[in-house]
């Protein structure tokens, strides 16, 4: 992906995830060690009140995660931080998206790119929002 | 449940995590990354600290009452696949707030990272918010 001349208010290209399904969660309680049933049995999330198994907030975050890593690479993350707003129910499909909102050059081959990030649900509401600062190379031109 | 602010300042024991390329893989996979760095295990992702599970002894938590507020996590450089990273973590704040369904108290926990020279690696912060 080659963006140029990023600059403040630049939307980023989306990324949309497959439907949030019952072995992703499973996986995802593995992988991470979150073992709250709330997020894999049906019993347990009906007794706290939940209707159904809800996802772990930490994989909508980890699609975010995705989105920033597509754009700048697994190595130039500074700052992840998101607020889990709303619950993510099975078959929902999550989009991720981003608005820049600054662009510092630090020297002649790198920037420091301040963003604002959400994923939503397939209705359009934003259910995790948050943060991110990435590092593009391009000095100050944003480019990357 | 109400949760004393006397809480704040409790601690984790030190604990060394050993990243091994497997979790990563896993991780990527549970996400469905498919970047190869990630495939190959070598760096993590981003929300990798996630798997540094480290319980606070005298937090005490009913987890079909808990919902996770937010998330944040600083780098200092990415967590690669071979590194030993020692992390501590420390309830920084306790509050409540009124919602629509009665009192929900927030517990914020700070969470820092560092390799075997002390050097920092990353800083996390959890809020967990018990209904």
């Amino acid at each position: 992906m080659i963006l140029r001349n990023l600059k403040a208010g630049d939307s980023l290209p989306p990324l949309v995830k497959e439907p949030i399904s019952k072995v992703q969660l499973l996986k995802y309680a593995g992988a991470s060690g979150d073992y709250n049933l709330i997020h894999t049995d049906v019993e347990t999330a009906r007794a706290a009140g939940l209707g159904d198994v809800i996802a772990h907030g930490m994989l909508s975050m980890g699609f975010l995660g995705q989105f920033l890593t597509d754009l700048a690479g697994p190595e130039n993350v500074r700052r992840l931080q998101v607020r889990f707003g709303a619950m993510v129910r099975l078959g929902d499909v999550l989009t991720c998206r981003g608005m820049v909102q600054s662009v510092e050059p630090i020297d002649a081959e790198r920037s420091l790119v301040t963003l604002d990030i959400w994923a939503e649900n397939q209705r359009g509401e934003k259910v995790t929002t948050g943060a991110a600062e990435v590092f593009l190379e391009g000095g100050g031109r944003g480019t990357i | 449940m109400p949760i004393d602010r006397s809480i704040i300042g409790a601690t984790s024991e030190p604990v060394v995590f050993e990243v091994e390329r497997g979790a990563i893989r896993k991780l990527a996979q549970a996400i469905g990354d498919p970047n190869p760095v990630y495939q190959a295990g070598e760096v993590a992702p981003p929300t990798f600290p996630t798997t540094f599970r480290l319980s606070i002894p005298r937090l005490k938590l009913d987890p079909n009452r808990i919902l996770h507020g937010g998330e944040e996590y600083v780098y200092e450089r990415p967590i690669r696949a071979g590194d030993r990273i020692t992390c501590v973590r420390r309830v920084a704040d306790v509050y409540v707030k009124e919602g629509r369904s009665g009192t929900l108290t927030f517990v914020v926990s700070e969470t820092e990272g560092r390799d075997p020279e002390g050097k920092l690696v990353f800083r996390g912060k959890s809020t967990v918010i018990v209904r």
